[in-house]
């Protein structure tokens, strides 16, 4: 079942024998290498997994999770009467799908832009640029959409007047927001996705082509029939794969980016800032805890999912 | 593509000429989307070289408005704050990549062997991870109530030791390596740690510097560990540091403008400071992105 390890069959040597104690030494090396990462992740996963009770807790700090009084269902009645948990809700799912169709079919395009170009010297520059914000943090790409959007001395404002249309209050006016978002999302993943759709189209045989040619197929026709087939299971694979993480938003692209104005938040609140606000602001804990549940849970079933799923498809890009 | 065996339907003139002007239009659609996602921090350098005067009157632009080293005359005059940042960020990534690509290919290397009989069962410890966690708000509080992690360095680093995607891709380079040399290697005598530090690390070198780097830029870019867990200024990572002068003018009054009296060319000192926090990532990634590429691409068709 798990892709983690080799699928090799194990051969336990029988006890008492010299390579049954060689074999038992080897083992017992490996699982104190082993160690480190199994003792982190218990205190950094496991432990905070049991702390989920929480959400079914009136929780105050100085009682501690297990002094605070229970509270059964409280804290998800009050979660799903509040409208700004359900105006989170969908945003995150609008802007994720979004983003997932914008991603993919934009990356599509820059990889087979750049796969028919590849052996010039520009292809190079091409990917290096294109890559380049993925290691740009979201603090920075905050810092020039306020250069570009300041409504006092941002470009965009400028544009506007020298074109004579009266200025913008762009972080007071949630309605661009969601084109401005898409917009920077793409930004930043755009070379990361066409780097993998390039390597999908170099694992194409490139005989293939030069078949289509000889018959005298153009090149829509070679790429509706020859490139489009051959990559579908890569590309199904990372849709599938997006979508199970559909109920988790980029916490730095909404947080950051719009500057946290609460004029935006109708249309750039998304679940994680939403927890994020509840925790730290409101400091709800118990609320923003029966948030983080319900979204485990469904999060739990959707990656499951979608996993499984795209194992069925292309088994080495699957967690499973 | 361009040396492929002429098609003997069109004539190989009109061929030619159509496939140079269809790969002029690709050149030119990539040079558009490459400039899409460079000038925005062409953006940041000019308006950091800008004086802040033209900044109020005429805003920002693609060029510098005017041109003056202001702003980091303005921040270096009492570089106490920034240099600490950067001392934080740097002992944060240094440390934090070093460690966590430690751990990750030591879990790596056990998970990659055929004969350890665990191997399936701490794969599967591992997998729980990656499907299911118990949000932010358990997390947050057994972190500061139960760790007392809230100002200490160590809160910038521990939380994201392991990447269970980068120990997955760790694991392959390393069951990549020819069983045969680690083998023989055995049958001369050397043990586990020898084969692992001597064999399998010197032979993994291309997937541990594609995960290392990840790691470097991981660490250099967060801002968000310090968000949740950082009050001490003295504490602050560049990217946190950055985050607050951007948020809020009271913290750049603090972090920056200590000299009395000076007017605080607010909208350039931020561009610098942004200058400043990316710059060093930035030249990593100039020298290092070909290694970034190839291992992302080796990754992407694995197997």
């Amino acid at each position: 079942m798990l892709q983690l390890t080799r699928s090799k069959p194990i051969h336990r040597p029988r006890a008492g024998t010299q390579v049954g104690r060689v074999m038992r030494t080897k083992t017992a090396t490996r699982l104190a290498m082993a160690l480190p990462a199994v003792v982190w992740l218990f205190i950094f996963a496991y432990i905070p997994m049991f702390g989920i009770i929480i959400a079914f807790k009136d929780y105050r700090i100085a009682d501690g999770i297990w002094g605070s009084a229970w509270s059964g269902l409280q804290n998800f009645r009050y979660l799903v009467s509040t409208p700004a948990a359900w105006r989170a809700i969908r945003n995150t799912l609008v802007m994720n799908g979004v983003f997932i169709v914008s991603n993919t079919i934009c990356s599509l395009v820059a990889s087979v832009l750049l796969y028919r170009v590849q052996r010039s010297i520009m292809a190079r520059f091409y990917q290096a640029a294109m890559f380049f914000p993925y290691f740009v943090s979201w603090v920075i790409a905050a810092v020039f959409v306020l250069a570009l959007l300041s409504t006092e001395n941002g470009i965009a404002n400028q544009v506007l007047a020298r074109a004579g249309v009266e200025s913008v209050n762009w972080y007071a006016s949630p309605q661009y927001w969601p084109a401005i978002l898409t917009t920077l999302n793409l930004w930043k993943g755009l070379g990361f996705w066409s780097i993998i759709y390039f390597a999908g189209l170099l694992g194409i045989n490139e005989e293939y082509y030069e078949a289509a040619e000889v018959d005298g197929a153009s090149r829509l026709q070679q790429a509706l029939y020859i490139t489009l087939p051959l990559l579908l299971p890569l590309v199904t694979v990372n849709v599938l794969l997006s979508v199970g993480r559909i109920f988790f938003a980029d916490f730095g692209l909404f947080f950051n980016v719009t500057r946290d104005q609460g004029m935006l938040y109708s249309a750039t609140d998304v679940i994680d800032t939403f927890i994020y606000r509840s925790l730290t602001q409101t400091r709800n804990i118990g609320f923003a805890a029966a948030g983080g549940f319900l979204r485990a849970v469904v999060g739990f079933v959707l990656v499951l999912g979608s996993n499984l799923l795209a194992h069925r498809i292309h088994p080495d890009r699957a967690l499973f | 593509m361009t040396t492929r065996t002429v098609s003997r339907v069109r004539s190989p003139m009109v061929y030619r000429i159509q496939n140079r002007v269809s790969e002029l239009l690709v050149h030119a659609l990539l040079l558009a989307i490459a400039l899409f996602c460079i000038l925005p921090m062409m953006l940041i350098l000019s308006a950091s070289l800008s004086e802040e005067g033209q900044i109020a009157t005429i805003g920002y632009g693609l060029l510098p408005r005017g041109f003056t080293l202001e702003a980091y005359e303005y921040i270096f005059k009492v570089p106490g704050q920034i240099l600490r940042a950067y001392g934080v960020t740097l002992f944060v990534t240094a440390v934090g990549s070093f460690l966590s690509l430690f751990v990750m290919a030591l879990l790596g290397y056990v998970l990659s062997r055929p004969d350890f009989p665990y191997a399936r069962h701490l794969a599967f410890y591992v997998f729980v991870t990656m499907l299911f966690s118990g949000g932010l708000v358990p997390w947050y509080i057994w972190l500061t109530q139960g760790l007392r992690l809230t100002d200490k360095v160590w809160a910038l680093i521990l939380p994201y030791l392991i990447v269970p995607w980068y120990v997955i891709l760790l694991r392959t380079y390393f069951a990549g390596v020819a069983q045969e040399i680690i083998d023989s290697a055995t049958i001369d005598g050397a043990g586990e740690w020898r084969v692992f530090f001597q064999i399998v690390l010197p032979l993994s070198r291309p997937g541990l510097a594609t995960v290392g780097l990840f790691l470097i830029l991981m660490y250099w870019n967060d801002w968000w560990l310090a968000l949740l867990f950082i009050n001490d200024r003295n504490l602050q990572p560049l990217q946190y540091m950055l985050y607050n002068i951007l948020n809020n003018a009271r913290a750049i009054q603090a972090n920056v403008a200590q000299s009395a009296g000076a007017v605080l060319p607010l909208n350039t000192v931020r561009m610098a400071m942004a200058v400043l926090a990316t710059g060093p990532g930035a030249l990593a990634f100039l020298l290092l992105q070909p290694y970034f590429i190839r291992g992302l691409m080796a990754g992407a068709i694995k197997e």
